[in-house]
């Protein structure tokens, strides 16, 4: 029977079934961070328990650090017991640790692949709910809580229930400044926030193939938001270019072995998936949201939703008290809002081509006056390739704050974060009410769209930004 | 993990769909290695900016002062995979959550912290709901894993469904890593084989290190 690349992935790691039913599937990678790693390394040390597999096990400093130059563990003193929690933990328990001062520091979703740690057809965990990010590898990623995180450490294998299947199929080539960002953002407009909940998702079609691999990874990262368990884009020629040569990746005649069994990862013609869905990404312009959902989503030449349009009672409710969240009224352009803050990075868009793309935006021009705009690379490796090209130049003369790596304004985790009422264009994932502080006005958007608004100093369509 | 065998508390009604765990656990409430989870529940909503309680929002209604169970719409813990989310619950006495539907992260969550995650059909859900907002607090409802009923005022006992795998687990309160390591054979069996077939799947190494 034909199978789907999931079903492959997922047989060949399954090690047992439980008594409980249900499934123990092997992580061949699982990579940890500060803000939960504790809780699992105490659980570990008051159970007497070892970490199985330290040696497939990492550790990475993201969610708490500071991103000032010159910083220390104190510099966000609040986040200074996290990290040294981490670095004490991962040194008892004999784990990598990527720590602050490391070269290869950032975000573990950015780092891990960037080392090419992740690879084609393995398994990887992350106690984080965006791991699938590292799917643009071909990999399937489950995040998790931190009781599984300590479940993972003491046995190196996740106990789950077989997900559902779910492919979805982009279609058509992009127009220019349209990106995996704008992509996933319309996928989890059409299909809504828990649309893919219980489904493992695979991207394909010709809009995914051609994407490269740094957006595979935007559109795998944005999979959670949607409810789904995983994402991942089947691995192919550009997969394997990308990998090579990686740190951690296989090398020489192992790579040769792996690479023949990396081209063999595809889902079968023929194969059953439980749900299909496809967009035909040709006619797509910039999108953002203008709620408090990652699901309430606009083009940018759009006008915000009327609640009176809902089909029922409860999305009636919930588009109100977004409206009223956001500072909007029904019907107003969402174009030409004025904007008081702009955020480039998190595990979404920080890696180097997102940086690029920004970076052709900016360059040459200025931040609008009162805009306060900020620039965190995913990665200490993707900060120092930024600034190689002289990226942080083009940032810093246009007015952007550059920052070290890590979650930054993300979720707020190190302090970074707005101020009441502002509103504020976010590369990020999520629009939650309060996550980039108290009271602040997340509009998510693709790099190119938030560089377009904060020179504009108001949400911009970066397609009509003029001449330099 | 504690057990689960049967809750009785009062209901709290909190009826609105997508409620992400941002919301239930703030994580600017995360400051410390041990937060007070018992406080973080609902922070941002429960309080106002001036420190004061925000009297609209049904916890710190006086009726709903002690709730033991929380009742919700569809897709309740979006969002981050954030534990804390689930023990804010705990230390609020929390132990049973009725929802249209969890996403998948959060509902794992309760079930590794014997947290009940209830799960009822639309016309079921808002069925319960009426009972719900008309008890508004005057008298608690029990949910009973065995026999998998909620029962309280204003109506018959409503059955559930748990899946048994889920069930079990609840009621004995079984630990999870022991359970696993009772397949350690298996493990180490399936490491050997990939060890030959695919060793770069059991090595992790930086290569410019040797
Ligand atoms: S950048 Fe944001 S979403 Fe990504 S790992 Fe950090 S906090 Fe989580």
């Amino acid at each position: 029977m034909p199978g789907t690349l999931f079903d492959k992935i997922w047989d060949a790691h399954l090690v047992a079934r439980r008594a409980d039913g249900r499934e123990l599937i092997y992580i061949d990678r699982h990579m940890l961070h500060e803000l939960h790693a504790h809780h699992a390394f105490e659980q570990l040390q008051k159970q007497q328990r070892p970490v199985r597999r330290p040696d497939l096990t990492f550790s990475a400093q993201d969610h708490t650090v500071s991103t000032q130059p010159g910083r220390h563990d104190g510099s966000f003193p609040s986040g200074a017991a996290f990290i040294k929690a981490m670095r004490e933990g991962s040194r008892r328990n004999g784990i990598r640790l990527f720590d602050l001062d490391d070269p290869e520091q950032g975000i573990s979703h950015v780092i891990a692949p960037e080392l090419g740690m992740v690879l084609p057809g393995a398994t990887h965990a992350v106690p984080d709910s965006h791991a699938s990010t590292v799917g643009g590898l071909g990999a399937l990623a489950f995040g998790c809580g931190t009781t599984e995180m300590t479940h993972i450490l003491a046995t190196q294998m996740i106990a789950m229930k077989r997900p559902k299947s779910m492919l979805i199929r982009l279609e058509g080539r992009l127009g220019s400044h349209v990106s995996a960002k704008d992509v996933a953002l319309r996928i989890i407009a059409e299909i809504g926030s828990s649309g893919a909940r219980g489904h493992v998702v695979e991207y394909a079609g010709s809009a995914a193939r051609a994407m490269p691999i740094e957006q595979r990874m935007t559109l795998c990262n944005l999979n959670i938001e949607m409810g789904g368990r995983s994402g991942f884009v089947g691995p192919d020629e550009a997969t394997f270019q990308w990998l090579a040569g990686r740190p951690y990746a296989p090398q020489g005649a192992m790579w040769d072995r792996a690479l023949a069994i990396w081209r063999t990862l595809k889902s079968d013609d023929g194969a059953k998936f439980d749900t299909e869905h496809t967009l035909d990404c040709s006619s797509l312009e910039p999108q953002i949201t203008w709620g408090t959902d990652p699901s309430q989503v606009l083009g940018i030449s759009g006008r915000v939703p009327d609640p009176a349009s809902a089909t029922d009672g409860s999305r009636c409710a919930a588009m109100e008290s977004a409206l009223g969240y956001m500072g909007l009224q029904p019907g107003m352009t969402i174009a030409g809002l004025p904007v008081h803050r702009v955020f480039i990075g998190s595990c979404t868009n920080s890696r180097l081509p997102d940086l690029q793309a920004a970076a052709d935006v900016v360059r040459g021009r200025h931040v609008a006056q009162g805009v306060v705009a900020m620039v965190v690379p995913g990665s200490t490796t993707v900060k120092r390739a930024a600034e190689a090209e002289g990226l942080d130049r083009v940032f810093r003369d246009a007015g952007f704050f550059w920052g070290e790596s890590g979650c930054s304004m993300c979720a707020g985790g190190n302090g970074d974060r707005g101020e009441p009422g502002e509103r504020c264009v976010s590369t990020t994932n999520r629009n939650f009410e309060n996550r980039q502080g108290p009271k602040v006005r997340t509009h998510l958007v693709s790099p190119v769209t938030a560089a377009a608004s904060a020179i504009a100093g108001k949400i911009a369509d970066v397609r009509q930004l003029g001449g330099a | 993990m504690q057990p689960f065998t049967s809750h009785t508390g009062i209901a709290v009604p909190l009826i609105r769909d997508d409620i992400n765990t941002d919301e239930v656990a703030p994580v600017q409430a995360m400051r410390d290695l041990k937060p007070d989870y018992k406080k973080l529940l609902f922070m941002r909503t429960r309080m106002r900016d001036d420190g004061s309680e925000n009297p609209d929002f049904v916890f710190n209604k006086p009726q709903f002062r002690n709730p033991g169970i929380l009742v919700t719409g569809q897709n309740f813990g979006a969002g981050s995979s954030r534990e804390a989310a689930v023990w804010g619950m705990l230390a609020n006495n929390i132990r049973v959550i009725v929802a249209k539907s969890f996403a998948d992260i959060y509902r794992e969550n309760c079930l590794q912290n014997g947290l009940l995650p209830v799960v009822l059909g639309p016309e079921q859900a808002d069925a319960f709901i009426v009972r719900v907002n008309t008890a508004n607090g005057s008298a608690p409802f029990t949910v009973d894993l065995p026999s998998q009923r909620i029962s309280g005022p204003g109506g018959p006992d409503i059955s559930f469904d748990m899946p048994a795998a889920d069930r079990m687990r609840l009621l004995e309160g079984l630990d999870d890593i022991g359970l696993t390591l009772k397949h350690k054979d298996e493990a180490v069996a399936w490491e050997t084989r990939m060890r030959a077939t695919q060793p770069w799947l059991q090595m992790a190494l930086d290569s410019r290190a040797r």
